[in-house]
């Protein structure tokens, strides 16, 4: 669908001001704010590239909820044990893959940076979001957020959303 | 220095009849992690390195490693599955650079030796030389000059293989219980759902004491508690093979008992009922067996896990990268005739298990937290007596029998004596 150049930019600004929202939301560790960024029958799923690329749907992570969102929150915060860490997210630009309406599909480019309890600062995963948002309403949402992963090894273990 | 090591681990291993104790100094010294790939990886022991469906036609190759010797898996153009060490018989060069994929032959990039897919050199370039000049040696056999082949063999579509030519046949290296478990598994086609990988900064051997440790399931893994999949008061079992190699742990859930678990953890952290998921679908599954069985850590020795976690069905392969190191490759399967609600089941029990896993999450903290702590320890040790100080089997979860099972093995093969 032909976007007109303002329609383009406006619809890629919301994109990117989610995805900047997203990161920072992790990264300063409001995580209870994050599942509030996806619609109610949202798809959120971590991937690595080894299983995307041969067409397997084996994930990392696999919500196919807002409320298994909200549970993996509350694993984290009541049940889960993990090294003390906290993530940093480098995003590239979001580039508008297709759009229908107000419902638009992007990709973005990421890297996470993970600071461990040392103080020390190590790439933990690197990769792209294929997102799809809907715009229709004045607060965009995430119906569906893939990242793919290239860093098919994970450091240790995954337990903060990417 | 065998004769050494007897006499030197007498105050560490064994003396102490309270319980049995392990230094420290195993996960850290790199004479000892010399000898692991000698005596275990490449001795009289069978390696896990891949499920037969991962190479299910004529030239599917896999990369994967024997502690850290990089090893190829192929299917040869005779149907047969193959494990060659991933190492050009020339100058060293890795034949394989890739992870998987498909291909008639190996060839190495360097200087384009070739071989078939079950080892043999079957090309050389410039052999005979160019324009008379140069070329092999007149009495070069190609014969002499193929991949190093191990031994194969496979139970229940799980391949070993073996440096070694005298260890005992697999069937009896694995015994009766790790077969029949195998084959409890692996009791139909499979499929592979994908693969899991994680890098843990610790010892491989915590993590062989980890897997056979059903202590400490309930008290670390606070997921299965909350929501009841796993208490120490399920009923479940400990048992191992005649040589307590390796060690199975099981549960059925059906045993699960509120009033009970209350009675045994009061008011500890690792017990809180109250905690509701909003999707319950997470926890959502079939019974797949009708034994009424829904977790089994197979633990087989050296660097293979085989486990069904409620419905996920997964091989984790321990691959050693140094001391203080090791990679954990999950590759999660269904079998070939799941339903698409089965596959969906399975897709979603997978955020339970694996790196990310809601359940199994904690363990690379467990081995993490120990290397760290045991940095630098020489006559230092562990002290394991839950359950005893023997490696025995036990009909509860309450034990550390098969851990002590684990190292009576790790004595005889490597030993707790320093090297000279």
């Amino acid at each position: 669908m032909d976007l007109s150049t303002s329609e383009r930019f406006r619809l890629q600004q919301l994109a990117t001001e989610l995805n900047a929202t997203h990161a920072e939301l992790i990264d300063d560790d409001r995580l209870e704010k994050w599942p509030d960024l996806f619609v109610p029958d949202c798809t959120y799923r971590v991937i690595a590239r080894e299983n995307h690329d041969r067409n397997l749907t084996l994930s990392a992570i696999f919500c196919d909820s807002k409320g298994m969102l909200v549970d993996r929150i509350i694993s984290l915060r009541k049940a889960n044990i993990f090294p003390v860490h906290s993530y940093r997210h480098i995003l590239g630009p979001t580039r508008i893959v297709s759009a229908h309406e107000f419902k638009i599909t992007t990709q973005t480019n990421y890297a996470v940076l993970m600071t461990r309890a040392d103080g020390h600062t190590e790439i933990y995963n690197a990769g792209k979001y294929i997102d799809e948002i809907d715009c229709s309403e004045d607060q965009p949402l995430f119906i569906s957020k893939v990242a793919v992963f290239d860093t098919n090894v994970i450091d240790t273990m995954m337990v903060r959303p990417i | 220095m065998a004769e050494k090591a007897l006499k030197n681990r007498g105050s560490s291993a064994t003396a102490d009849v309270a319980g049995y104790r392990v230094p420290y100094r195993v996960f850290t010294d790199p004479d000892y992690y010399r000898r692991e790939q000698e005596n275990i990886f490449q001795g009289e022991t069978w390696s896990f390195v891949a499920l037969e469906a991962e190479v299910p036609e004529p030239g599917d190759f896999k990369s994967t490693f024997i502690g850290e010797t990089p090893v190829i898996v192929t299917r040869g153009s005779d149907g047969k599955v193959h494990v060659v060490v991933n190492r050009c018989a020339h100058r060293g060069a890795l034949v394989c650079r890739e992870m998987r994929g498909n291909r008639p032959s190996l060839e190495c990039v360097y200087h384009q030796w070739a071989y078939d897919l079950e080892g043999n050199l079957i090309g050389v370039p410039f052999r005979r030389g160019l324009k008379g000049q140069g070329g092999m040696p007149g009495d070069f056999d190609m014969k002499e000059h193929g991949l190093r082949k191990l031994r194969v063999d496979s139970v229940g579509g799980l391949v070993f293989a073996s440096f070694s030519e005298t260890v005992e046949p697999l069937r009896d290296f694995l015994g009766p219980i790790v077969i029949e478990h195998i084959e409890r598994i692996m009791c139909k086609p499979i499929k592979v759902l994908g693969d899991q990988r994680q890098h843990v900064h610790g010892n491989w051997k915590l993590y062989a004491e980890n897997t056979r440790d059903p202590y400490h399931a309930s008290l670390l893994h606070l997921f299965h508690n909350t929501f009841g999949l796993y208490r120490s008061t399920q009923t479940g079992k400990s048992v191992m093979d005649a040589n307590k190699r390796h060690s199975l742990l099981y549960s059925i859930a059906a045993s699960n008992d509120d009033a009970a678990d209350k009675q045994a953890y009061g008011d500890s952290r690792t017990f809180d009922t109250e905690f509701k998921l909003q999707d319950m679908s997470l926890l959502k599954g079939r019974q797949e067996f009708d034994d009424g069985v829904t977790l089994v850590i197979l633990a087989v020795f050296p660097n293979l896990v085989l486990q069904q976690i409620q419905n996920t069905l997964a091989v984790r392969q321990t691959v050693t990268k140094g001391t203080d190191g090791f990679e954990l490759v999950w590759t999660h399967f269904g079998y070939a005739d799941d339903d698409v609600e089965m596959q969906a089941i399975r897709q979603k029990q997978a955020n339970l298990i694996g790196p990310a896993g809601l359940v199994s999450m904690e363990d690379g903290e467990a081995v993490e937290i120990v290397q760290r702590a045991v940095i630098g320890e020489h006559d230092a040790a562990s002290y394991i007596a839950m359950g005893g100080d023997r490696p025995d089997d036990a009909d509860h979860l309450v034990t550390e029998g098969a851990i002590i099972g684990f190292w009576h093995n790790y004595e005889k093969l490597v030993g707790f004596g320093i090297a000279p």
